[in-house]
């Protein structure tokens, strides 16, 4: 802020405001939706403050689920979404540091051309090869089950990537000093190059587990066991059920279970977070 | 910038091992199902897979011949247009307040990131709900104000809810974006300029924005293929294409024409479009933006 | 002797081995898949229970796979990667893709006969099974969920109109409709399915035909016929209707039924098998159910109205002692107790004369006033070849366009001549792109 102009100081905040009202405003009415009795989400004005049904609605989702879209308990789907995050999570971090290790810190015969092939995934999201990769993974008996919901999607390059321009700025010295030493290379990785990529570690985690916890079109596509349905993926056949009007507050009520352990993360890590995002893309 | 090349080390072995849990996931389930996909867009196959018979482009000529997959194109032109305008253009009049501000930022940006832990699914069912024309509030706002909303039967209302269903969901990865330029910008320019007696209207206008504009291509790269791509969930979940293939867009055609119409052949043509753009995009991302991708 | 007495002890060891192997031998199981969710899955376990109880040679599986379109998908993709289920439940709209399926697809008649228990077409109910034959009768699906559109009607509506019959013809509806609209109510007729019940079994009743070749089932190069001067002119009635509510619009499926329940509408067209929903939902006033009514002026003897829903299909490339299994499970399927018990629960059409005349004699019709309409209006004269059902390809995005093109007549964007004109033209290329790739 160069000089002081009240006027300007006082908009400022008005728009930030304003803005914290757009975002936030959707998810205030869910949250009031899902505490409401059905009857009281018949007919327009929908009441904007939070009603007396929070607990009954919370527990019925919780344990029997929407009836008319197959009655499976949310707790049982927010276990598969835990699942299915925290192994994206994990399986990417892990494979990734590997793979950005080798291409960095290794010179070999193919060097370059595995890295083009690790940079290809980047070109082939799941939308432009979905009923090929559907019919592989139906080959290798992989429908309905966490290894098929997990494995294809911990390969994208995304979290390699990072991790290669991270290990780029690693300076020789410390690779030498290692190699002095007569360190083995697995040594360096575990001892050197890991700690020293904790922040970029941390931010990943936090990216990699929205991304592995809020999937839809994946999971929609290898699930149709109900014990295996995710949080995120259901919504849209609790809206969507044929036979039944949709039961909104039980449909809000499952949205914001969905939003929160997200939300959560982000919010808790919040600083790591930021500066991860955008340290990934630059 | 480093490259441990000099350094390298020169195991034999281990490079692949380390190598292979990804290469290998990479070939089967990215690599094999694409090359596949290419496969079939040149083949007509019955339903079941029985008989195929090869094709050459004639898949490609009978889309692009098709008044719906033209209508499918034009309809994700406008789709990713408005979200990146209207997404981009709020969060950067947010940023620019929040970069003015101090007191209270954290509080700001701590509510303003939120959507971006938001899936596209959920963003897409939440104003569904708000829109609903018998129990949403907006709905019930616009009829008071004497509009009858109705997505259901009308276009041009589907298009718009599923603009700001998008937009509203890419608003916090924007604004950190954008503030993340914003204070990367030397205070001595603004302060220079402010000393010459230019407002602070002028001020962005003639500084500001043209120096923001490396962070704002950038952006508009990431939010054109985020409409492109990212957003299956949103359409998918609330409008399903219609009212009458309105909000047909290309990633939702290829799903829909390929498992609910179970036409391979023209599904895995409409892929390997998609794929050409979304190639080309990243092209640009990465020749233009990164630049720091050497190999 | 000591050679023939060796024999002999060998040929009893064999035939020992023999006995051993197939007492420890496993059931063999069958998979079965279907998108029976909710209070009906429960009911199809029921009946997979009872069957494996009933018998030790074959186990059945049956496993939910979400609505019908998902579980077309995943039985399609299945077989792709050889990994599908002995038996599928596919809509009706799906049979066109069904029956060019050749290879894929063992029709149920052929795999009755091959096992030794072949299908007598009389025991069937004619209007039932039709949808499923080939032109010479053939069975190639076993009808399991079918329902036909009819009348709901609000009893007491009906007698503050002054009339004590429900209408039999869309002119006495007219004028019943008419007269209520003075009195309390604000709508005259609303109907779900609007293809399913104002086009497709229109021309059923009517005896019109939907589209030639006799309505698909001699060639899959079928065209649709819309355009004919029957559907042109009910259309246009309907279209006109809504000017004073004799007819409103309340969505594509069954989303007008509140109008019906909650006392707006006096009348309701939609399937036998939402009877349950109206039952449950119906508090304010006594409904009964009625025929469908026909314009006098086109038909004097209204035909037999045609089905919905779904039917079981048998997938190849198993296992020959399997389909044994299958052939036995397909004749539970449509013995009589299980037959009957299925179409009391649940509203479903019987399946055979058998189940039907039983139930009857049960006292069920007696005790559940409006149960028997379906039947008697799919029985009634003999079906002609455009009262058997319909047979097309793309039949799923034909129905999304005929839903397109009559919006756009009720919203008057178009006139009845031109939007089914339209629909007519749009439906046929999509046939034609069916064509393509059914070889």
């Amino acid at each position: 802020m160069v000089e002081n102009r009240p006027w300007l100081n006082s908009l400022s905040h008005f728009v930030l405001f304003i803005g914290v009202i757009v975002v936030a405003l959707p998810i205030w009415i869910a949250f009031v939706a899902s505490t409401h009795p059905p009857e009281a989400l018949l007919s327009s004005p929908i009441p904007m403050w939070p009603g007396p049904d929070l607990w009954k609605n919370y527990s019925e989702i919780l344990s029997s689920g929407i009836s008319s879209a197959g009655g499976v308990s949310v707790a049982l789907m927010m276990k598969n979404s835990f699942i299915m995050a925290l192994f994206i999570t994990f399986g990417k971090i892990a494979i990734s540091l590997l793979a950005a290790f080798a291409i960095v810190f290794f010179d070999f015969p193919f060097r370059m051309m595995c890295f083009w092939i690790i940079f290809m995934t980047l070109m082939l999201p799941v939308e432009v090869r979905i009923v090929p990769t559907y019919a592989v993974v139906a080959r290798l008996d992989l429908l309905n089950s966490y290894v098929g919901l997990t494995l294809p999607l911990i390969a994208s390059a995304t979290a390699t990537f990072l991790f290669r321009q991270f290990f780029m700025t690693i300076p020789k010295e410390l690779i030498e000093a290692s190699k002095i030493d007569g360190a083995s290379p697995m040594k360096f990785f575990f001892d050197i190059l890991l700690p020293l990529s904790r922040t970029n570690i941390a931010a990943l985690f936090v990216i990699l587990f929205i991304y592995g916890w809020n999937q839809y079109l994946w999971p929609l596509l290898i699930t149709s066991e109900d014990s295996y349905a995710t949080i995120v993926m259901s919504i849209q056949r609790m809206v969507m059920s044929a036979e039944a009007d949709p039961q909104w507050h039980l449909i809000m009520a499952t949205s914001i279970l969905a939003m929160l352990p997200p939300v959560i993360v982000v919010v808790a890590m919040q600083k790591v977070f930021v500066k991860g995002l955008v340290e990934t893309e630059k | 910038m480093q490259s441990g090349q000099t350094v390298a080390y020169k195991n034999k072995i281990l490079p692949y091992l380390l190598l292979a849990p990804q290469l290998i996931i990479t070939l089967i389930f990215f690599i094999w199902p694409a090359a596949e996909a290419l496969f079939q867009s040149v083949m007509v196959e019955n339903t079941f897979g029985t008989a195929s018979k090869f094709v050459w482009f004639e898949n490609f000529s009978y889309i692009l011949e098709d008044s719906h997959y033209i209508n499918s194109i034009q309809i994700t032109a406008i789709f990713a247009a408005a979200t990146t305008l209207t997404s981009m253009s709020f969060s950067l009049l947010l940023a620019v307040m929040a970069d003015r501000v101090i007191k209270g930022s954290t509080f700001y940006k701590t509510f303003l990131i939120w959507p971006y832990a938001v899936a596209p699914a959920i963003a897409g069912i939440l104003w569904y709900f708000m829109f609903n024309p018998s129990i949403g509030i907006l709905a019930y706002f616009l009829q008071n104000l004497g509009y009858e909303w109705n997505h259901q039967l009308n276009g041009s209302d589907a298009m718009v809810l599923i603009v700001l269903a998008a937009a509203w969901k890419q608003i916090s990865y924007n604004f950190l974006f954008f503030l993340a330029g914003l204070q990367s910008i030397p205070r001595s320019l603004i302060e220079a300029a402010a000393l010459d007696g230019a407002s602070p209207f002028k001020r962005f206008w003639d500084i500001v924005f043209p120096l923001l504009s490396p962070t704002t291509f950038f952006l508009m790269v990431v939010n054109v293929v985020y409409a492109f791509f990212d957003t299956f969930g949103i359409v998918h979940a609330t409008t399903a294409g219609g009212p009458a293939s309105a909000t047909s867009i290309m990633v939702y055609k290829v799903f829909n024409d390929g498992f609910v119409g179970l036409d391979y052949g023209s599904s895995a043509a409409q892929s390997v479009i998609l794929l050409l753009i979304v190639g080309f995009f990243t092209i640009i991302q990465f020749r233009y933006v990164e630049r720091k991708v050497e190999y | 002797m000591k050679y023939i007495t060796i024999n002999c002890f060998l040929v009893r060891c064999i035939c020992l081995v023999f006995v051993l192997f197939s007492h420890s031998s496993a059931k063999q199981t069958i998979v079965w898949w279907h998108a029976m969710g909710g209070s009906l899955n429960e009911k199809v376990n029921t009946i997979a229970q009872e069957f494996n109880e009933s018998q030790n040679d074959f186990h059945i599986h049956a496993v939910y796979k979400g609505n019908y379109t998902e579980t077309m998908t995943a039985a399609v993709a299945a077989f792709r990667a050889r990994k599908h289920p002995h038996i599928v439940q596919i809509f009706e709209v799906g049979t066109a893709t069904m029956m060019a399926a050749h290879r894929a697809v063992y029709p149920v008649f052929e795999l009755m006969n091959d096992a030794g228990e072949p299908l007598k077409s009389e025991d069937f109910l004619a209007a039932v099974t039709a949808y499923y034959t080939d032109p010479d009768g053939n069975m190639f699906s076993m009808p399991f969920n079918s329902s036909t559109p009819v009348l709901y009607y609000n009893r007491e509506a009906l007698q503050e109109a002054g009339f004590d019959k429900p209408p039999r013809t869309w002119g006495e509806l007219e004028k019943i409709s008419r007269a209520g609209l003075k009195r309390n109510y604000s709508c005259g007729v609303t109907v779900g399915w609007q293809s399913w019940t104002q086009l497709e079994n229109f021309g059923a009743v009517h005896d019109v035909p939907f589209a030639n070749l006799s309505n698909g089932f001699e060639g899959l190069d079928s065209e649709v016929q819309l355009n004919h001067p029957a559907f042109i002119k009910h259309i246009g009635k309907l279209a006109s209707w809504q000017k004073d509510k004799v007819f409103v619009f309340g969505g594509r499926r069954s989303d007008s039924a509140p109008k019906f329940y909650n006392g707006q509408c006096m009348f309701y067209i939609n399937s036998s098998a939402s009877y349950s929903s109206v039952k449950a939902n119906v508090t304010k006033f006594n409904f009964g159910v009625s025929f469908l009514p026909h314009w006098q002026d086109l038909v004097q003897e209204p035909k037999n109205s045609i089905i919905g829903g779904a039917s079981l299909w048998v997938l190849r490339e198993h296992a020959l002692s399997e389909y044994k299994g299958v052939a036995k499970f397909l004749s539970f399927l449509s013995s009589r107790r299980i037959q009957s018990r299925w179409h009391r629960e649940t509203g479903y059409l019987p399946v055979t004369h058998e189940a039907y005349q039983f139930t009857k004699s049960q006292g069920f019709y007696e005790q559940n006033p409006g149960t028997e309409t379906a039947i008697l209006q799919m029985t009634r004269g003999e079906p002609s070849i455009n009262s058997k059902g319909l047979r097309l390809g793309n039949f799923v995005q034909i129905r999304d366009v005929i839903n397109e093109e009559l919006e756009s007549i009720w919203a008057g964007n178009k006139t009845a001549d031109q939007g089914l004109k339209a629909a007519t033209e749009r439906a046929n290329k999509l046939i034609k792109k069916f064509l393509r790739r059914n070889f």
